[in-house]
């Protein structure tokens, strides 16, 4: 049967060397993939209480994970060397063997009740209550953006969830559109609400609820996208979040509290008035100038960091791009094509200048 | 060639075609069901192919988003229902009735009946990309995409009626050989004497019974809410999307197992065969089979974990979900214990069923990694659970099926595929397999979501996505090797013996290819595997009698009326429903006639 004595040896070192060595290259890739530093969606660079809660359980059933794999790798190499044919060799008529069997079954059983008994210590821990003092938000997803509403403070915005440091952030998850007299209607799709450092992700199904908390333990922006298939422009729904510290985040909200100021300049006010004749206000509130709740609230617009749900920078000539034609940048994008083509030149361009003027 | 009495005799005056459209005899369907799962194995891979060639760079120009989606949802749908089911049902038709040693299955007509069915909804599903578009909201048809508040176009009709049909089909074809399994085993052919291979077969056939009918209703009402203005799935009139998610999960989940199992079946023979001794752990690998089909109506929400189930649903389904990687470890360490002490002949089979348990393992070992929910909330809907499916089913189902293929070939053909050629074609598909799917953890891990059309340049996808695209290529250079073998030995004359490697089952107990009576005299069973029993006790089988009265089913054009009147339905349903009604027409037609037709 098989190979003598010195020969299996031989073949069991050579599998378990070329396995290790497999593994290592896959653990320098792997490595490279997870450690990205700052602007990236790692899921392995946590800058939450509750994603390093994650994380702990991640790194413990990634490192199982990765025993299971050299020990098996191993094994199978080593037998398929071990036991090629050969001449006038026999192969060993067994047909089992119960005590062998029944140790074997317990590997398994151990690895599962090892991930298991932290999994479910993390789960009573994230899927519980927030603390009480956590920083209220509901997030709604639309295809293919997301608003977020801060009730306390009476701030609508979108894209951008600015939080501020070391203080729990609560997050209600709604699909749809708010109402003018403040009712919900379940209108639209299923997103997923991730943001790989701060958090796991969480689905944001219409007619239901759900809600998700964390508390950010460093400042920064954290890239996060929508998870859930959720239609043709699904790959730009992207958005960010902005953790400040306390004073930078008092500053916003205070900022984000008063209308902004009406345009003196000239250029600035045609953009006001194009904004209102080319239909803008049927869809979008600038506080102080409209009322529409379709799309995203454009009351600070020129201060995010990007448009279009995350995909343009916020620049002049990408966002003349983008109300020029939406659907060339997002295809399918419920913002119609054509909108400002009964516009001059100059008056797109006052356009755009009011609206990055809102800052 | 044997001369049955009272077998078939009138094809002979009508032309191949008719004989090929009227058959009854499964290995005839059997050779149906290969020829056609593999053409659409090749469609959903091109499919693959131009959905990676859009991804190898950032901002790709090659789809746009919408034939994108189409092409995701269909390469998935693809593979699921017209290539690996059928590619596994094309095995079962031809070895159920050899294994067990029983001329047939036990309903012939309804046999057919099942190959036309599928044929009709493989044709609609591929043929929607011409008539409007195809499906669009992923294989998962998630509510409310899925309705036509955001799918007003025919795709996801075409999705509901397609999967209808294909779903009738499996589940005809599944009783058929829940039946046959059970009743027309060989004399002495106990239950625990059965094939492995038979019993990961018999758990199959039930998971489909139990399965089916559940999407097959959430299938109906999703229909209904498209058309007929019904609101079990919309939640602004009062449905609920994550209805539609228990019900296509709890038919979803125990798919996989659908999927997978037939391959762990075919490597359990392969592997013992091949190491010339008996399967390691015989009842241990059954009862590991029986216990991953009813663990597996148990786990469905674990494709939920992220909707918001709340603290105790994910305990449970997590601890279930877990629970299943036991059995799973059972078998793989018990193919380990067949290759011990063995004296391995390493055929082309022997490679697949090898890579197999490696590159399952894989699938394996990730997939209980996002059984814990913690984990999980990280890798869903991320390109970690796109390689996780990758490993099981091309590492772990195609794998199997092509192992069962090179073993099979000359049972079928009697005729050897190439050697050399099948072991070339096995290391550029094993490479091309690794290449595109293993980086497609590294993916996930920097957290890149799955169907996305396009994604920026700057997030760390670029290299890996390229290196997938180009390791897709590899992998479908490796198919196209193996269509050249095929070919190549289909032009060579029928050499093969009885049985070429040494087999231990009743398959290899007749003619290879067999006559259409598959035995002249039926074998007794008198072990586990019954040809080396009777090689090491001298017994030989019965000489073949002078005179046979074998009756052999006639041929039969009624499956094919029936098939043409669910087509015609299914169309209706698309269309107009005055279709529909002579559709149902033609149906009821056949049925009579079928129900009416002498036997002999």
């Amino acid at each position: 049967m098989g190979r003598s004595g010195p020969g299996r040896i031989i073949a069991l070192v050579v599998s378990l060397g070329i396995t290790l060595a497999v593994s290592g290259i896959l653990y320098y890739w792997f490595r490279e993939a997870a450690f990205l530093g700052n602007d990236y969606q790692s899921t392995f660079e946590p800058a939450s209480e509750n994603a390093e809660k994650v994380h702990s359980v991640y790194v413990l059933v990634f490192w199982l994970a990765g025993a299971v794999f050299v020990g098996v790798m191993a094994l199978t190499l080593a037998f398929a060397l071990m036991f090629r044919e050969q001449e006038g060799a026999e192969a060993v008529q067994t047909h089992g063997n119960s005590r062998l069997e029944i140790l074997w079954t317990f590997i398994p059983v151990v690895i599962v009740v090892a991930m298991a008994v932290p999994t479910f210590d993390a789960i009573v821990q994230i899927e519980g209550d927030p603390p009480a003092d956590a920083l209220e938000v509901t997030v709604v997803g639309h295809q293919w953006w997301f608003e977020f509403r801060y009730g306390d403070e009476g701030i609508v915005t979108a894209t951008d969830l600015h939080v501020p440091v070391d203080r729990a952030v609560h997050l209600s998850l709604l699909s749809g559109n708010f109402q003018t007299d403040g009712s919900f209607i379940d209108n639209d799709v299923i997103h997923s609400f991730w943001v790989p450092r701060l958090m796991g992700k969480k689905d944001i199904m219409p007619g239901h609820e759900n809600h998700l908390w964390f508390t950010p333990t460093e400042t920064g922006t954290f890239l996060g996208q929508c998870a859930e298939f959720c239609g043709l422009s699904h790959a730009k729904m992207r958005f960010r979040v902005i953790v400040q510290t306390q004073e930078e985040y008092d500053a916003w909200v205070a900022q984000q509290q008063t209308n902004p100021a009406d345009p003196t300049d000239e250029q600035l006010l045609a953009g006001q008035q194009a904004f209102s004749s080319a239909g803008c206000i049927g869809c979008h509130t600038i506080n102080g100038v409209s009322q529409g709740l379709v799309g995203p609230n454009l009351t600070y617009v020129g201060q995010r960091s990007t448009l279009a749900g995350g995909w343009l920078d916020n620049t002049p000539a990408e966002m003349e791009a983008w109300i020029r034609k939406p659907s060339s940048v997002k295809p399918g994008s419920h913002m119609p094509d054509g909108l400002v083509d009964n516009l001059s030149q100059d008056q797109v361009d006052a356009l755009v200048a009011y609206l990055q003027s809102l800052r | 060639m044997a001369t049955a009495v009272g077998t078939v005799g009138q094809t002979t005056e009508h032309s191949k075609i008719w004989e090929w459209m009227t058959t009854v005899d499964h290995k005839k369907i059997a050779s149906l069901y290969g020829v056609t799962g593999f053409t659409f194995f090749l469609v959903g891979g091109i499919e693959a192919l131009l959905v990676r060639t859009q991804l190898a760079r950032p901002e790709g120009t090659v789809l746009d988003a919408d034939l994108y989606n189409q092409l995701f949802s269909t390469h998935a749908l693809t593979m699921i229902f017209l290539a690996i089911m059928p590619l596994g049902a094309s095995f079962f038709n031809y070895f159920i009735p050899l294994q067990i040693g029983a001329r047939d299955v036990a309903f012939p007509r309804l046999n057919a009946l099942g190959y036309w069915m599928y044929l009709s909804g493989g044709l609609m599903l591929t043929l929607s990309f011409f008539f409007g578009g195809a499906p669009d909201g992923g294989w998962f048809g998630y509510a409310p995409l899925s309705t036509t508040a955001f799918a007003p176009g025919r795709n996801m009709d075409f999705y509901t009626v397609s999967l209808l049909i294909l779903g009738s089909s499996s589940l005809i074809a599944s009783l058929n050989f829940v039946v046959t399994i059970i009743n027309m085993r060989a004399p002495g052919m106990t239950m625990m004497r059965l094939p492995v291979y038979m019993w990961m077969t018999l758990v199959v056939a039930f998971l489909l019974v139990l399965s089916l009918p559940v999407v097959t209703v959430g299938l109906i009402q999703l229909y209904f809410d498209r058309n007929f203005g019904t609101n079990f799935f919309t939640p602004a009139t009062g449905g609920d999307p994550i209805l539609w998610q228990h019900i296509f999960w709890i038919f979803g989940h125990p798919e996989v197992y659908v999927l997978i199992l037939p391959s762990m079946g075919i490597v359990s023979e392969v592997l013992p065969v091949m190491s010339r001794k008996p399967l390691f752990g015989y009842a241990a690998i059954v009862f590991a089979g029986a216990a991953i089909g009813v663990l597996g109506f148990g786990v469905w929400s674990h494709h939920m974990f992220t909707t918001g189930l709340g603290t105790v649903p994910q305990v449970v389904f997590s601890a279930s979900t877990m629970a299943i990687g036991i059995p799973t470890g059972i078998k793989i360490f018990n193919w380990l214990g067949t290759m011990y002490g063995g004296n391995i002949r390493f055929t082309t089979a022997t490679y697949y069923a090898v890579g197999f348990i490696a590159l399952f393992t894989i699938g394996g070992i990730s997939g209980v990694m996002h059984a814990s929910p913690a984990v999980d909330t990280q890798h869903q809907d991320s390109y970690f659970v796109v390689a996780h499916i990758h490993y099981v089913l091309f590492g772990g189902a195609i794998m199997g099926i092509f192992s069962g293929i090179y073993y099979w070939f000359p049972k079928m053909t009697g005729r050897f595929l190439d050697e050399t050629l099948g072991k070339v074609s096995f290391w550029v598909m094993f490479i091309g397999m690794n290449m595109t799917f293993f980086p497609m953890h590294f993916l996930g891990i920097s957290g890149m979501p799955r169907r996305i059309y396009t994604y920026e340049s700057g997030l760390g996808w670029d290299t890996w996505n390229l290196v997938a695209t180009i390791g897709a290529y590899i992998m479908a250079f490796g198919v196209l090797l193996f269509v050249i073998n095929f070919f190549k030995s289909m032009r060579q004359p029928q050499t093969a013996p009885d049985n070429p490697w040494g087999g231990s089952t009743l398959e290899w107990a007749t003619s290879s290819p067999p006559p259409e009576h598959n035995f002249d005299v039926i074998p007794e069973v008198r072990d586990r595997d019954p040809l080396w029993y009777n090689r090491d006790h001298g017994i030989e089988l019965p000489p073949k009698p002078e005179h046979m009265h074998i009756h052999m089913p006639p041929p039969s054009y009624y499956p094919l009326i029936i098939g043409a009147g669910v087509t015609l339905v299914g169309l209706g349903l698309l269309a107009h429903l005055g279709v529909a009604v002579a559709g149902a027409l033609v149906v009821v037609y056949g049925v009579w006639g079928w129900a009416l037709e002498p036997t002999d």
